[in-house]
């Protein structure tokens, strides 16, 4: 098990939060809500060890796109990038009015 | 309209219908209590999570795996838990346990005060969570106690739809229900059919017979020999109308408390003779299901 911890630069704050996903085989779950400072921060549990370098692209390549104030909490059964990017972009989906 | 046209089944019903089955926890929680009432209690921000798991080097689930939720329903005030099989294999720890004898007690105590509280119960569960043992079998056995009770007060429902099913501890759970709503897809029993085949051999019990082992523990056969009250088809809206419904039904004596009927079916058993499902449905009253 490995934990591992980004912050990005954000533009706006998030309304509030969202929860998508469960840490089911092949799954991850995303807790989304707003960050206590102006800046993004995420921090990924996951059960499979030496994926760092792959979550950061994943996570580089979301926050090219997003860029709110929140906190994002990821608990990864070992979930392939495809579905952290589909997990990712529901939780952000989720804070549309 | 032609006989063609007529024998074929309806396809639009099948269609049309939410799949229950193919919803998560909190979506099941969501479908059963009437729309917009639903009310999460230590939903996932909450964080009250498994401390055993990750010590044994498996990440955590925020929620544990339980959605309890307050919520009405046809506008009477309703709790619920739904158990995420996706998660563990719906298995029951120390926290997700605690969650549902918890949201249960406190049930008990407003219902005990006059303030009556419908309880549903949505299983999928294969039972205690291996990892955190003990504390998983005291949990279930709260849940029990807490079942038998609130049913003094209210009749406790639940819901077993699939795929995974409802074993171990938490099938006496679902036993000690009021009532018991079922799928076909759904599957009910004390060891799960690898467990045996592992224990007893494969010359007992097949596992990978999918027919074989339906025909044991299956909902349709646990309906038809009476250890399932209703059996439904895998239909969000008629689980949903099915659950009010069991809440209307008149005072019925629960399975738990039939003590000599019970003996005496388990009597009527013949050990020496081989017994399957069908043997079991003719010996057991209900007889085949329609």
């Amino acid at each position: 098990m490995e934990k591992i911890q980004h912050d990005y630069p954000a533009l706006y704050s998030v309304p509030h939060r969202v929860h998508v996903g469960v840490v089911g085989s092949g799954d991850l779950e995303v807790l989304l809500e707003p960050s206590p400072d102006s800046r993004a921060h995420v921090v990924v549990n996951t059960s499979v060890d030496g994926f760092g370098a792959t979550w950061k692209n994943v996570l580089d390549r979301f926050f090219l796109r997003f860029q709110g104030a929140a906190s994002i909490e990821i608990n990864d059964f070992g979930a392939t990038p495809g579905t952290v990017m589909l997990r990712l972009e529901q939780a952000a989906e989720g804070l549309r009015p | 309209m032609t006989t063609e046209a007529a024998a074929r089944p309806d396809y639009r019903h099948f269609l049309e219908r939410r799949s229950f089955i193919e919803m998560g926890a909190r979506e099941r929680a969501h479908a059963v209590l009437d729309s917009g009432s639903f009310r999460e209690l230590l939903g996932p921000f909450d964080r009250i999570k498994s401390p055993w798991l990750p010590l044994q080097g498996i990440v955590a689930q925020a929620d544990d795996g339980v959605v309890l939720a307050r919520g009405t329903l046809d506008g009477k005030p309703a709790v619920i838990a739904a158990i995420e099989s996706a998660y563990q294999g719906g298995s029951m720890g120390e926290v997700s346990g605690a969650k549902i004898a918890g949201a249960l007690e406190r049930a008990c105590d407003e219902c005990s005060q006059g303030r009556l509280i419908l309880p549903v119960l949505l299983f999928e569960t294969g039972g205690v969570r291996l990892q955190e043992a003990n504390l998983g079998l005291a949990a279930i056995a709260e849940i029990h106690a807490a079942i038998i009770a609130l049913r003094r007060y209210v009749p406790v429902v639940g819901v077993i739809a699939g795929l995974v099913g409802c074993f171990g501890g938490m099938s006496l759970a679902a036993a000690l229900c009021t009532r018991l709503i079922v799928t076909r897809q759904g599957r009910l029993g004390m060891n799960g059919p690898e467990v045996i085949e592992q224990e007893a051999g494969i010359e007992e019990f097949d596992a990978e017979d999918r027919e074989f082992v339906w025909s044991v523990i299956g909902g349709e056969q646990r309906h038809a020999v009476g250890l399932a009250d209703d059996l439904l088809e895998d239909d969000a809206d008629a689980i949903a109308t099915a659950v009010r419904e069991a809440f209307c039904k008149g005072p019925t004596p629960e399975r738990s408390t039939q003590i000599e009927r019970y003996v005496g079916l388990l009597r009527s058993i013949d050990p020496d003779q081989p017994l399957d499902g069908k043997a079991l449905r003719a010996l057991w009253d209900r007889g085949p299901a329609s």
